[in-house]
């Protein structure tokens, strides 16, 4: 059995920036598993730009952004396997994995880092009645039909779902010939960027169709059309309003999900909230030595946000190897009213000689309140936040003297408050 | 006169910007809340631009695609004739990051690069 | 000329194929989709019942418990997955009690092993996540689940590798009768046999109607089903029957052979045969009939739904016979419940009244077994290593959720009767079956397709007919 002293699974942005970070603090054997032919996960299928603005202070395209990473890799001679698929994790760091080149093989690590990242919800979590024909996919599928194998999916095309995937993938089909008839979104807002709202619909006059969904989907052999009817205030079909909109193609970006089956395998815990492993700070898992981040964490908007996750892991795993102990004290965040989920769900009150970030989501739109964060029923954080979206993930910075003594408190909770 | 209302996609503030338009003439703007907003109302209105990124097939390469873009903006209204105009080109491999693959592209002074690394096959 | 053609390459058509083979005869199978199994066959409860539900001194009766009891021989021989889990079904009150007395004495008449009443304590400590109103429940051991199409694909190739023809998109439009053999002309050709068996599935009382004045009238039903993640596989280990009602065994709730949890069906019946379309009603009515048996169904965990057609007869009973007036003309229809556990014992018996007729020799070159697509994901570590030792292609996973390889798509591509689809692929190595339902693989089971059956991806198809699933190339149209 291969001994690595870390390994990391999944050479995306995560995986690559916590490799880079891990040899920077002098970890020399690391080892990046990576399933495509390629690293860069899902950058090298993101042909559009928008990557790396706070980063490198650049506009780039998802593959310019993942070159600059693994330029790195190689530079810092970091070793890494491609087209190898991990099958198998458990409790005690052991990893199998399987190529054609070396068949099955299994790695001990001394520290993991989790990169897998998302799966897409497909059509069938929705239970969307009607046919189950040619022509229903998720937009990431679609996507990788037409920027890796320059075929069209669909030429008449109805997209579910508003958010930044689905808004792309609009611009996309448009810019290769086809024709998208409307993009229909279950509440009331849309979750992807004005900029996208802008550039991949307005500029194509593709009509968004707001707390709408699809509610049938029809044809024989391959899609004619679907239905779509709007929905009331509890995201309920009106179905005697229901229209038909004839199409071949119905792409569906309705939700990522972080792709956490190895991590299961092992015995991680994981949040119900973000789907990803319960972290704390160092993005440490449950599991001594597994560290989590990127979209396998939980779902991101900016790979930049991912690469800085990244690096704090990769940071973390080094640390970890040069003394593998962890304090068993840990405080518990919790999302309070209006914030979805946060993350890390603890703060390891052993090392508080840095300041803190707390990653955030809320549940609504919130326009000139605060976020607060509070140790028990103590005030430590307040501030003022003209815009708060849902599809929008916040941070905020909890300054290190603020941290001091935190562990005598049993729980910190984050939440948005009107004063 | 008209008058032109837009969203601005400077931050996510995503305010909405009103325009008082002669032609192609600005003769004011409100709604915004930054300097950033009111350049991109005016340049909005005026000759927006845009940047176009695609795929082109490969000729020999480890990938059958390769991603390229407009090296600068150019104005929204080309993007058609530019996407046209790349309709049948192919690239051959190696293919690096920045590589010139169509010069000008549409008449619009801009040239069109690649985004990505492609190797030869043969390697 | 052939001896037999046998109409319909479902589980029962194959079954017939396969028993058939046994014995020197020219013997074809015609089918109107491109692939085997893709009617009935491929979306149905996959149940293997017990056999006490079938009225004593029916067909249904008499081919239940000894189909069933031929499952084990069969499964090792063709290899295709069989679990005898056992069935249990619920009663919620003194009425339901009384009613599985009735199936208790019925299973016994119709020669059904095992059969036991559990009170409430035993049922619950059996499976915990049932309903708190269960009362009691009738236990049968010799329930058990398959995966139907697998075990259709099985038998037309063992059917195949022992002489049997099979030739697809061949759909039926009449038959002729002369004094000596049938004409049976299809789309595609002609084929002429001395005798005829129509397994046609829900178009059998067309096909029938071609060549007997006592026309047949058969009902397709329709049962839709939800399938979850094999997360929540175990949420029950048995399979759980509600009381049988007049449309049918009830919505289930099961185990899949596979390691998912699938629940349903409901009974819709409709007009048109080809409308295997789900419903927000009928997806609705089973996830609320299932609650009746079990607590909280997880169904944050659903990740597909399907619905399936089954030819019901007014007849309430499998029409198996020579037609009158139509010597060498058998019927094999309305095979509705319990059709996949009769599959066995129905291809014995039709097999039967063929030697009957003909008197053929047995069939020297006869080979009983049959290999299935190897699993790399079932294999201990060994076994994956001498595979990809073999063959590299195995050590490159294509599905991630189900582990799939590329060795194994291959073999599902170049065996006999090899896929040609992606849903010939998913049904032969279940790639696309998993959670992310393709979203990973469908791109490169497509390109694998393309490149191996040497087609452009364009043509590559979801399940034959106009199921394409690129529609052309970028900028094509600009």
């Amino acid at each position: 059995m291969q001994e690595i002293d870390l390994l990391i699974i999944g050479g995306g942005p995560a995986g690559l920036a916590a490799a880079v970070a891990a040899k920077e603090q002098g970890i020399n054997n690391i080892l990046i598993l990576e399933r495509e032919s390629r690293l860069g996960g899902i950058l090298n299928q993101c042909i559009h730009n928008g990557f790396g603005l706070h980063i490198f202070k650049e506009e780039l395209t998802g593959p310019e952004y993942a070159h600059r990473f693994v330029q790195r890799i190689e530079s810092l001679n970091i070793a890494y396997k491609t087209s190898t698929m991990v099958i198998d994790m458990n409790k005690d760091r052991q990893v199998t994995a399987v190529n054609k080149r070396d068949g099955v093989f299994t790695i001990k690590a001394k520290a993991i880092v989790l990169a897998m990242g998302c799966r897409e919800r497909p059509r069938g979590a929705l239970n969307i009645p009607g046919a189950r024909c040619a022509g229903i996919l998720t937009a990431g599928t679609a996507q990788r039909f037409v920027n890796m194998e320059g075929m069209l999916p669909g030429k008449n095309i109805v997209i579910l779902g508003s958010g930044d995937i689905g808004l792309i993938m609009a611009r996309r089909m448009t810019l290769e010939g086809a024709r998208v008839l409307a993009v229909v979104e279950l509440l009331p807002y849309s979750a992807g960027l004005t900029r996208n709202l802008v550039q991949c619909l307005d500029d194509f006059n593709i009509p968004l169709l707001l707390s709408h969904t699809v509610t049938k989907i029809i044809g024989k052999d391959r899609v004619e059309g679907v239905y779509i009817a709007p929905v009331d205030n509890n995201r309920k079909p009106l179905q005697d309003h229901e229209i038909y909109i004839a199409c071949d193609t119905l792409l569906l970006s309705v939700g990522l999900l972080p792709e956490n089956e190895l991590s299961k395998r092992a015995g991680i815990k994981l949040s119900p909230l973000t789907g990803g492993a319960e972290v704390n700070q160092d993005r440490e898992t449950n599991i001594e030595g597994i560290f989590s981040c990127g979209n396998v964490l939980h779902v991101h908007d900016l790979v930049d946000h991912v690469t800085e996750e990244g690096y704090i892991a990769g940071e973390a795993a080094a640390k970890f190897l040069r003394n593998p102990v962890r304090s068993a004290a840990q405080v518990p965040v919790k999302a309070s009213k209006s914030v979805r989920y946060v993350v890390p769900q603890f703060i390891n009150t052993q090392d508080m000689n840095r300041s803190l970030d707390l990653s955030f989501r809320v549940t609504d739109m919130y326009i000139d309140q605060y976020v607060s964060v509070y140790f028990d029923t103590i005030r430590v954080f307040h501030q003022k936040r003209k815009i708060l979206t849902p599809g929008e993930m916040q941070k905020v910075k909890i300054p290190m003297d603020t941290l001091q003594n935190c562990s005598k408190y049993n729980e910190a909770s984050i939440l948005v408050e009107e004063e | 006169m008209e008058h032109r209302k837009l969203v601005c996609i400077c931050c996510p503030m995503g305010c909405t910007l009103d325009i008082a338009l002669n032609g192609i003439e600005i003769l004011g703007i409100t709604g915004h809340n930054c300097s950033k907003g009111k350049i991109y109302g005016e340049k909005e209105c005026t000759a927006p631009v845009r940047t176009l990124t695609t795929t082109i097939e490969t000729v020999n390469g480890c990938s059958k695609r390769i991603p390229v873009k407009t090296e600068l903006d150019i104005p929204k209204e080309k993007l058609f004739d530019c996407v046209k105009e790349l309709k049948n080109i192919q690239v051959t491999a190696p293919i690096h990051i920045g590589d010139v693959i169509l010069k000008n592209i549409a008449d619009t002074g801009v040239n069109i690069v690649a985004t990505a690394e492609c190797e030869s096959a043969n390697e | 000329m052939y001896d037999v053609i046998i109409i319909g390459a479902g589980v029962i058509g194959t079954s017939i194929a396969r028993e058939l083979s046994r014995y020197d005869l020219k013997l074809c199978v015609l089918e109107k989709e491109i692939d085997i199994a893709m009617g009935t066959t491929k979306a149905n409860s996959a149940i293997v019942h017990a056999g006490f539900d079938a009225k004593p001194g029916t067909l249904k009766a008499k081919l239940n418990a000894t189909g069933n009891s031929m499952f084990d021989q069969l499964a090792r021989e063709i290899d295709f997955h069989f679990k005898r889990n056992g069935s249990l079904v619920l009663c919620f009150d003194e009425k339901g009690l009384n009613q599985l007395r009735l199936l208790l004495k019925q299973g016994a008449q119709n020669g059904v092993p095992g059969l036991a009443l559990l009170d409430r304590a035993a049922v619950l400590n059996m499976e915990p996540n049932l309903s708190d109103h269960v009362e009691a429940a009738l236990y049968a051991p010799t329930g058990g689940i398959v995966c139907p199409f697998e075990m259709a694909i099985g038998l037309a190739e063992n059917a195949f590798q022992n002489g049997a023809a099979f030739f697809f998109e061949n759909k039926v439009l009449d038959i002729k009768k002369s004094s000596f053999a049938y004409e049976v002309i299809t789309d595609k050709n002609t084929y002429i046999s001395k005798m005829v068996i129509n397994a046609a599935g829900v178009h059998a009382d067309e096909i029938n109607n071609l060549v007997s004045s006592h026309k047949l009238h058969l009902i397709p039903r329709r049962g839709e089903y939800c399938v979850f993640d094999k997360d929540v596989g175990s949420f029950v280990q048995h399979t759980i029957f509600q009381l049988p009602t007049k449309l049918g065994k009830g919505v289930l709730v099961t185990p899949t052979v596979d390691g998912n949890l699938l629940i349903g069906p409901n009974a819709s019946d409709i007009v048109d045969k080809e409308d295997t379309s789900t419903t927000r009603f009928g997806l609705e009515e089973i996830l609320c009939k299932a609650g009746l048996s079990v607590k909280q169904i997880p169904t944050h965990a659903i990740i597909s739904s399907y619905a399936g057609l089954r030819a019901h007869p007014a007849e309430d009973d499998f029409i198996i016979g020579e037609v009158s007036g139509a010597k060498g003309f058998i019927n094999v229809a309305g095979i509705e419940s319990p059709g996949l556990s009769c599959a066995p014992s129905i291809g014995v018996m039709v097999a039967s009244m063929v030697v009957e007729t003909l008197t053929p020799a047995k069939n020297r070159h006869f080979n009983p077994i049959r290999k299935g697509v190897p699993h790399f994901h079932e294999m201990c570590i060994e076994d994956r290593q001498s595979l990809i030792a073999r063959n590299s292609l195995y050590g490159n996973i294509v599905c991630r959720c189900e582990t799939v390889s590329e060795g194994e798509i291959m073999s599902a591509i170049h065996r006999p009767l090899g896929a040609t689809t992606l849903d010939g692929i998913k049904r032969r190595t279940r790639a696309g079956s998993g959670r992310c339902q393709g979203g990973f693989c469908m791109t490169r089971v497509l390109e694998i397709l393309s490149r191996e059956l040497r087609i452009e991806p364009t043509e590559v198809t979801k399940y034959g007919r106009c199921s394409k699933l690129l529609l052309g190339k970028n900028k094509e149209d600009l």
